[in-house]
């Protein structure tokens, strides 16, 4: 059991809870929104059929917000679990979203939900619907302070390392809340969560409309779904664009991998549409370009370079070099913690000593480091390209899908011609898996090209790791993929049953709409 | 900007603060994590399932956001303690958190399927849930004042020495057990509130038989700790306003160290006597069948017993067993000034607001929940 590396198994089980959550998140983000727009409809017309479809789509928005919720509880807890000098070395930053977000958002979430679901008698119509739109409301909410935590971790600003305490500590609050990186992240993960939302919306109402059941309701629903639809994924794409464009200033190295610029080309850059990345020889096979384009979304200019990695992995080098100077300062301080002059020293470097803990994180100690290991650390600075290439085009090509989807959709639902494209309406339906394609590629795209850094620049990911033993992540790793995997398919069962039950069975044969329905009306 | 609070007071707020969140888990959540913990004992019919069930049905989930938020306040203000404490006790952190994962889905899930073997699944691991969270909660306070192994190196790198079973020591399996009488009287009180017939018959049971126990183990833990754990004191001199570091002081464990707070406050004592009060209370308005009130008074003495162990411990958060200097104080675990200011801020703000719609909530969900009620509302029910 020696060789179980506890940084690679907290990793991998990091990764795997993220990535289970983040399942669940963009779906309730979005269908929480889809359901107070159907019950703000039901109370301004008074149709009860609208009240059903809240109901309904309600009963599947409670399915996927109780994994949510169980598979959320495990994010909270796990920076303290796995990533423990993490947690110490930036909880004075990175805690005050996390407890914001308890405090502003989740609470009023999860205490209103309750109301939502068990509220309906017991309130008047105007009450109930303003509760519908608080969760809806708080579920953003909770997004936002999220990826202001998430946006600090690409983007550090507003702190500062204080050797006194051997931390990072907050000089600026206002910096880390409106940090535009955060802010970018949030707006273009919650429209993300929109597409998600009225994909799955689409999709199960146009299974209903191919199996001619429950057609009114479904009509309706696809009517909400295609409008909210093609805003959502509408505004995934330009504030995608924004958030990239971010990166160029922020995550150089991100950006270069994501797009395969192995060095760095004349401005301005061409953009690589389709190849092959190869780590081993720094080249991409195959390449498709179109000149200029890269340069255009990168940098809003013709004349601007997008540095390449070679470029990027020399100018690591420096700050390596750098950083070494910050931190013999620190060794001077932990001997006398009174040395003016380290001190001075390390205030000139601080901003460096990160880049010297990528040696320690390589198992160098940086004050022995020699010239192929300041070599070797810089080189690590390179997140692997090939699966940031293709998550990136994926996820933009799915992106693009979506626009057409709901463009069709809109028109489609506004000329009621639904007879008329049923082939479409089962391409509708197939897409249904597609933005959570897209959405954890997004995380891929953003997480993964963060490596090898936890925190950009400050602290790499190795070092932010628990001394815990192999053993017990693998044990806890293999707990949570057994039990992960059993609620995966408890969930699936869950929505496939109700989906299929269809609203009648589920709310109980209680909907109003059904005799209507049943003598022909629609 | 500069900082309206010195770095002491704020310190010492943060600690009241912790202190009131985790007896807002204790009390809030508390009686819901109770409710499933005795689910098989007072329901024994599916109706009685459902209509335990559907007594915290609305109103779980909102609670069990103070254990998360406890979690993200203790990350925020005291990143050190959040560290050492979740990764030290790592599997047993790993153990609460699946049982707090089984709640939400199971909950939600287990009467959307109408087979009695899947209901049956869930209220066995709901149950075992609630009873699993409390024993281990209790067990981690218990080895708080037994202190635990661990130590820092010198670029504040935690090290832990010990595993689940060190966890597993007599003081702290008592303190445990205490837990789940405690937590099993509290749940009792809330059924007593919101139900009729034969669950709250059984119900009305098992809190005079818990709150009893309680009462016990509360003395006993009391006359164990007081005749043979030694607590910790600091010997060098401390500066409350100094940067965070838990490597500066020296520490050593002392008979009789535990008792100092009450010693030099008397006011202290009056968490003891909550802790004993509430649930003699409680036990006695069940006794009289006054069940309405029970939970009122379950809550104070939670309060008091939380107060108690706090109390007790301060100025200590998380002591060290095995190199007593490194233990983990008030003074030298919590974030920067700024930080504890700004979290204060936010939590002047907020805290009232989430007061008052858990309040509101709670008035429109007011009433009882009875057997023709779950009739009537099968389909959108728990």
């Amino acid at each position: 059991m020696t060789d179980l590396d506890p940084v690679v198994l907290s990793r991998i089980q990091f990764g795997l809870t993220a990535l289970y959550h983040f399942l669940f998140v963009p779906l309730t983000l979005g269908l929480s929104f889809i359901l107070a727009i159907m019950e703000s409809v039901y109370v301004m017309s008074g149709r009860p059929i609208w009240r059903d479809m809240t109901k309904f789509w309600g009963k599947l928005f409670g399915i996927n917000f109780a994994m949510g919720v169980a598979t959320g509880i495990t994010m909270e807890f796990q920076f303290g679990t796995n990533w423990a000098y993490y947690s110490h070395y930036v909880g004075d930053i990175f805690g005050v979203p996390l407890a914001i977000e308890g405090l502003m958002a989740f609470f009023l979430e999860s205490t209103l939900v309750g109301l939502f679901f068990f509220g309906w008698n017991r309130m008047s119509k105007v009450q109930h619907v303003a509760v519908t739109w608080l969760v809806a409301i708080a579920s953003n909410l909770s997004a936002l302070w999220i990826l202001i935590a998430n946006g600090w971790m690409q983007n550090p600003v507003g702190a500062h390392f204080n050797f006194q305490t051997l931390r990072m500590e907050v000089t600026s609050m206002a910096a880390v809340i409106f940090n535009p990186v955060a802010q970018a992240k949030f707006v273009h993960t919650v429209s993300a969560g929109y597409v998600v939302g009225a994909v799955f919306v689409l999709a199960i109402s146009s299974y209903y409309l191919i199996r001619n059941r429950h057609v009114a309701f479904a009509k309706r629903s696809f009517a909400v779904a295609a409008s909210f639809g093609l805003a959502s994924a509408l505004s995934v794409v330009v504030l995608g664009d924004e958030s990239g464009y971010l990166t160029t200033a922020h995550q150089k190295m991100k950006l270069a991998a994501i797009e395969a610029e192995w060095q760095t080309e004349p401005a301005p850059a061409s953009f690589t549409v389709f190849g092959i990345p190869d780590t081993q020889q720094q080249t991409t096979h195959d390449a498709i370009r179109v000149p200029w384009m890269l340069g255009l979304i990168a940098t809003r200019s013709l004349d601007t370079p997008v540095e390449g990695i070679d470029d990027l992995v020399l100018h690591a080098e420096l700050r390596i070099r750098d950083g070494i100077e910050a931190y013999k300062a620190l060794a001077a301080l932990h001997v006398n913690p009174n040395d003016a002059d380290a001190r001075a020293l390390l205030n000139q470097h601080a901003d460096n000593l990160g880049y010297a803990l990528l040696l320690r994180a390589q198992g160098v100690d940086p004050l022995k480091a020699t010239y192929p290991d300041i070599e070797r650390a810089a080189r690590s600075t390179i997140p692997p390209v090939g699966l940031m290439f293709w998550s990136f085009r994926v996820m933009v090509g799915l992106g693009f899908l979506f626009i057409f989807l709901f463009a069709f959709a809109f028109y489609v639902s506004a000329k009621q011609s639904f007879d008329k494209h049923r082939r479409f309406l089962t391409f509708a339906a197939l897409c249904l898996p597609l933005p959570w394609i897209a959405a954890e590629l997004g995380w891929v795209v953003a997480e993964v090209g963060r490596q090898p850094w936890v925190i950009e620049g400050v602290l790499p990911t190795g070092l932010g790791v628990s001394s815990v033993s192999g053993g017990d992540v693998l044990g806890s790793l293999i707990g949570f993929i057994l039990f992960y995997s059993t609620l995966a398919v408890v969930d699936v069962y869950l929505m496939i049953r109700y989906a299929k039950l269809g609203p009648e069975a589920v709310l109980g044969g209680q909907t109003a709409y059904e005799p209507a329905a049943r003598k022909g009306a629609e | 900007m500069s900082i309206p609070l010195d770095y002491e007071t704020l310190r010492i707020i943060w600690w009241l603060l912790l202190a009131t969140l985790i007896a807002g888990f204790a009390i809030m959540d508390g009686f819901d994590l109770g409710v499933a913990a005795q689910l098989l004992l007072v329901a024994r019919t599916e109706n009685e399932r459902r209509v335990v069930i559907n007594s915290i049905g609305p109103v779980w989930e909102g609670n069990q956001v103070w254990f998360i938020l406890g979690g993200g306040a203790v990350f925020a203000a005291f990143p050190l303690l959040y560290a050492t404490a979740f990764s030290g006790f790592y599997a047993a952190m790993f153990l609460v958190l699946l049982t707090f994962i089984v709640r939400p889905v199971g909950f939600d899930f287990r009467s959307k399927v109408n087979d009695p073997r899947w209901r049956q699944i869930w209220d066995v691991a709901l149950s075992v849930a609630g009873a699993v969270a409390a024993l281990l909660f209790g067990v981690a306070v218990g080895n708080l004042f037994l202190g635990v192994p661990f130590h820092f190196t010198d670029e504040m790198r935690l090290v832990y020495e010990g595993g689940l079973i060190g966890l597993l020591r007599p003081f702290a399996l008592l303190c445990g057990i205490g837990s789940v009488a405690m937590l099993l009287m509290h749940g009792a009180g809330w059924l007593l509130l919101k139900t009729d017939g034969m669950v709250a018959v059984r119900a009305r049971r098992v809190l005079m038989v818990s709150a009893a126990a309680l009462v016990a183990l509360f003395a006993l833990g009391g006359l164990w700790l007081i005749s043979s754990v030694d607590g910790f004191v600091i010997t060098s001199v401390v500066d409350p306003s100094a940067p965070s570091n838990p490597l500066l002081k020296e520490v050593v464990q002392q008979h009789g160290a535990w008792l100092l707070t009450f010693s030099q406050h008397h006011w202290a004592i009056l968490a003891p006597v909550l802790g004993f009060a509430g649930p003699l209370l409680a036990l006695l308005l069940a006794w009289r069948h006054r069940g309405a009130w029970c939970l009122l008074a379950s809550a104070v003495g939670i309060l008091g017993i939380i107060f108690t162990a706090g109390l007790t411990l301060y100025p200590f958060m998380l002591p060290s067993d095995t190199d007593p200097s490194a233990s983990l104080t008030i003074w030298d675990a919590s974030s920067s000034q700024m930080t504890l200011f700004i979290m204060l801020v936010a939590v002047i703000i907020f805290l009232p607001i989430i007061l008052a719609y858990t309040s509101w909530v709670f008035s429109i969900m007011r009433g009882k929940v009875t057997a023709a009620y779950i009739e009537e509302n099968k389909h959108s029910l728990y």
